[in-house]
């Protein structure tokens, strides 16, 4: 938290200079690299509106959890990722009829910055994170699922829950899956990648791509306008086998 | 006299070949008759500190030493041993390890000749994880750790009550800090070595924390007939304090973090949420609170969703 604060100060004198001369508030050796990866040539500029909240050091680096709001923009999609993770991209989120706030947990491989990229209705990317320290190997481990053949029967099997929030309500999701990289020797990738959140009318509220870096067995938290009623919203998810998945998100705990 | 010169030369070696010689000036602290307490700083492990933020302790009886818990490199046990030298000519004649983080057991090395007792799931539990948490130390405290492996206890502790050189010493096994923590009361002073199931002034840690057990361990530990209470972290305690703190800390921990999943709280936003006065004198509150969130939350946040159908 402290180093969000530090972030905010450096970052608000070096919002007024124009993009391309902006230092990385991070200092970073990696990112124009990033730059290039994630955001191509779009134009982009650093900005503390794009509050990335993720603890100072990975107590477990399995599971860094990771959460990203957007203040004050109207956003298109959000991308968030981890310079020195081999695989960078952790998510990407595009909230149609949601809040620009995405959470998760992912696997960090070593210490980084964690980046949040949200492209605003500006044409312009606007950039924010923090580093976070790591102890690491977070993405080269096999996952647990993929040293015991039981967790085959429960693929897919989900837990959720939606909590009314205002005119939104949150929505949490956690999906039996190994999301293993591809990086550990002889596991092939396999892994969420698409997941649409939808209003009981099949109306499409959010719509997020997961990639490799994301935790074994997910959890993915949105916020999506309306209520979950008394039919609940509809998750509908896909991996990169073409599994496909799908169930209700309702009010209320479990029993 | 030996040892002195020994030092002088080392010195001398150093000064020479420009290096830098590492201490941890362990001095012994006298908690009772033939009790005495290294006591560590109320830190968490650094390359400034050298992982010297923990109590280790020996007893001093008529046939030899006990020791509980070896710190966290071969350097402190080495220095460890030299200390207990100064205090008393009798040999080191047990070395317990009472349970398997590494600030407990990687002094283990300089009692190599003696050999280490520790509970049987402590013994199964450093076998798998010692390795482990050496390269996080070697990560974490950096050249203090020089010279530092594991070094497993040889044999499971023997007895329930034991009589050791005139001192009676109960060996008490419990769980909830870890799933195998051992206290050892001393039935002769009244003193109670309470390993990591107690904390003073300093947040309690929880990677291996079972909350509830250790709560209700908590409950058993304050009816026992002790006079001094030795944490595993925070000054040694002769007012009953650390039972009670480390039990209202853990009592509002896992009351806060239940809450708050069944609220739908996000660990960052619960990572950020404030920390009650009372715990305001309390080292390390903070980032132990962090911590304990990445250990404990994830577990409640999926107690708190229910099943989803189609």
């Amino acid at each position: 938290m402290r180093r969000l604060l530090l972030a905010l100060l450096i970052l608000l004198p070096a919002a007024a200079g124009r993009a391309e001369e902006m230092a990385d508030p991070l200092d970073s050796p990696l990112w124009p690299e990033m730059r290039a990866q994630v955001l191509g040539t779009a134009p982009y500029v650093f900005d503390a509106r794009v509050e990335v909240s993720a603890p100072a050091s990975a107590e477990n680096s399995a599971q860094l959890p990771v959460a990203v709001r957007v203040h004050g923009l109207a956003v298109r999609e959000i991308v968030l990722f981890a310079d020195y993770n081999p695989i960078p991209r952790i998510l990407a989120l595009r909230p149609l009829e949601a809040e620009p706030y995405v959470a998760t947990r992912f696997k960090i491989n070593m210490a980084s910055p964690v980046r949040a990229a949200a492209l605003a209705e500006d044409g312009l990317w606007h950039v924010g994170g923090v580093w976070v320290d790591a102890a690491g190997g977070g993405c080269t481990l096999p996952s647990a699922a993929s040293a015991d053949a039981a967790w085959q029967s429960r693929l897919g099997e989900t837990a959720s829950r939606s909590w009314p929030k205002g005119k939104t309500s949150r929505v949490r999701l956690q999906m039996i899956h190994p999301m293993d990289t591809g990086l550990a020797a002889g596991i092939p990738a396999f892994y969420l990648e698409t997941s649409w959140i939808k209003a009981a009318d099949g109306k499409v509220l959010a719509e997020l791509d997961t990639f490799e870096p994301v935790s074994e067995n997910p959890i993915l938290t949105l916020e999506v306008r309306g209520r979950a009623g008394a039919d609940g919203f509809r998750f509908e998810g896909r991996d990169n086998n073409g599994n496909q998945f799908q169930s209700r998100i309702r009010e209320g705990g479990p029993g | 006299m030996k040892r002195l010169a020994l030092a002088a030369l080392l010195l001398l070696c150093a000064a020479t070949t420009g290096a830098t010689e590492r201490h941890y000036g362990l001095s012994p602290e006298k908690v009772a008759p033939d009790t005495y307490v290294f006591v560590g700083r109320a830190e968490n492990f650094s390359s400034a500190n050298g992982g010297n933020i923990v109590n280790t302790g020996f007893i001093v009886t008529k046939t030899g030493v006990v020791v509980i818990d070896t710190g966290p490199s071969l350097l402190y046990g080495r220095e460890m041993r030299d200390a207990i030298a100064r205090v008393t000519p009798l040999p080191v004649i047990r070395v317990i390890n009472t349970h398997l983080h590494p600030d407990h057991i990687f002094g283990n090395q300089a009692f190599a000749d003696v050999g280490i007792e520790a509970l049987p799931a402590t013994i199964r539990g450093e076998e798998t994880q010692a390795k482990a948490f050496a390269d996080n130390m070697y990560r974490m405290v950096g050249p203090w750790m020089q010279g530092t492996e594991p070094l497993l206890p040889a044999r499971p502790i023997p007895r329930a009550v034991q009589t050791v050189g005139g001192h009676r010493l109960e060996m008490i096994a419990v769980s909830g800090h870890t799933d195998a923590d051992l206290m050892v009361l001393d039935h002769a002073t009244g003193v109670l070595f309470a390993s990591d199931m107690a904390f003073l002034d300093r947040a309690p840690t929880t990677p291996h924390a079972d909350v509830a057990a250790w709560v209700a361990a908590l409950d058993e530990m304050a009816k026992l007939p002790f006079r001094t209470l030795i944490p595993g972290h925070g000054r040694p305690d002769k007012e009953g304090r650390a039972i009670r703190q480390t039990r209202d800390w853990l009592v509002w921990l896992d009351a806060t973090l239940g809450a708050a999943a069944a609220d739908g709280l996000e660990m960052t936003e619960m990572m950020a949420r404030p920390i009650p006065d009372r715990f305001a004198g309390i080292a390390l509150a903070r980032e132990e609170f962090v911590r304990s969130v990445s250990h404990l939350y994830p577990r409640l946040e999926q107690a708190s969703l229910r099943r989803a159908e189609r």
